[in-house]
């Protein structure tokens, strides 16, 4: 697909407006609809729209490999640990109202324990969404690559 | 009235999966089937599941179901004849299923179980206790922090299941086995090679 001038425009053209989108329902999801789980995802398509018009090798080259290994584990990892930092602010595990000595009303250390858990729910959910697409497409090109061994022999 | 016709259509994509045997057709069919379902939590204002649907339903699934269609043969290998006792249970158990909703409450009543329980309490409270006008947001982040935790989990795992999967390089086979009935995964790979 990636000599498709057509799809290559259009895809550029709109790209961008995706990863807004996901970033729009990640940080406005107390709003509105969405939150960490629809904002990875949507952000995740954006980058596999991008590896498939452009292929994975400019995918990765835009987040490499290693780069999602860390952050699907540092998602999960945010999530944990505000759950442990509430715990040590005197709190119960993942209770949000333990941050409220940063903040002047208990609605804002809500706030920002919604926020923060999201965030590393949107972390996760897009990473390993990214990850089983690459791990896909490297399946079928390992897979090509036996088929033409087998051929030749 | 326009989730009957919703509905309607459900139904006729439903059959139509059943029938195509390319299995193109069946992905793009049931990303359609999602998208229907997303339609229709639309209807019923569930905004949330809606996206989620949209999203995860009829975008991120069709690829992953095309990534495998990748891998493997584009039509449906035919079976033969009709397994009549799988017609009887899935008759069977319809027919239970549809019996069994004339005992559902009615549709949005307000007496309803799952309006009298934490439901109002939600609805009240998530407001002044937190400031945040998207309810859904409110439980799902904060009163039921732990079930979220749990879920992010299950798909950081699901990405550790799926590489421990696929980060073993395939290999062709060495020996041809002998013509026996085996399971359809076995039979598509060696009609690959």
């Amino acid at each position: 697909m990636t000599d498709n001038g057509i799809l290559r425009i259009i895809a550029r053209f709109l790209i961008p407006f995706i990863m807004l989108f996901g970033l729009y329902i990640q940080f406005h999801g107390e709003y509105s609809p969405g939150g960490g789980f629809q904002a990875g995802i949507v952000v995740a398509a954006g980058w596999i729209l991008f590896a498939l018009i452009y292929g994975l090798k400019a995918g990765l080259e835009v987040i490499p490999e290693k780069a999602m290994y860390w952050l699907a584990a540092a998602g999960a990892l945010i999530y944990a640990l505000t759950g442990v930092a509430s715990v040590l602010l005197g709190g119960r595990y993942l209770d949000f109202y333990a941050f409220e000595a940063f903040f002047n009303t208990p609605q804002a250390a809500q706030q920002f324990g919604i926020i923060t858990v999201e965030f590393g729910v949107g972390l996760t959910v897009a990473t390993v969404v990214m990850l089983i697409y690459t791990f896909f497409v490297r399946r079928k090109s390992e897979w090509d690559e036996v088929m033409r061994g087998s051929d030749a022999e | 009235m326009i989730d009957i016709g919703l509905l309607l259509f459900l139904l006729v994509v439903a059959i139509a999966i059943v029938k195509v045997r390319d299995l193109f057709a069946a992905a793009m069919l049931f990303a359609i089937y999602s998208l229907l379902s997303a339609a229709l939590f639309a209807v019923l204002d569930a905004g949330d599941v809606a996206l989620t649907e949209a999203a995860v339903g009829a975008g991120f699934s069709t690829i992953l179901v095309l990534a495998v269609l990748a891998l493997a043969r584009r039509y449906e290998h035919p079976t033969g004849g009709h397994n009549l006792l799988a017609l009887f249970v899935v008759g069977v158990t319809g027919a239970a299923l549809i019996y069994a909703t004339l005992d559902l409450p009615e549709f949005g009543a307000a007496d309803n179980p799952a309006q009298i329980h934490v439901g109002p309490h939600y609805i009240e409270q998530s407001y002044p206790d937190m400031g945040v006008p998207n309810m859904v947001a409110a439980v799902l982040a904060s009163y039921r922090s732990i079930d979220t935790m749990g879920e992010v989990f299950v798909i950081f795992a699901a990405a550790l299941g799926v590489y421990a999967l696929l980060s073993v390089k395939p290999r062709r086979r060495q020996f041809v086995l002998p013509r026996r009935p085996r399971s359809g995964k076995a039979r598509d790979e060696d009609d690959e090679s």
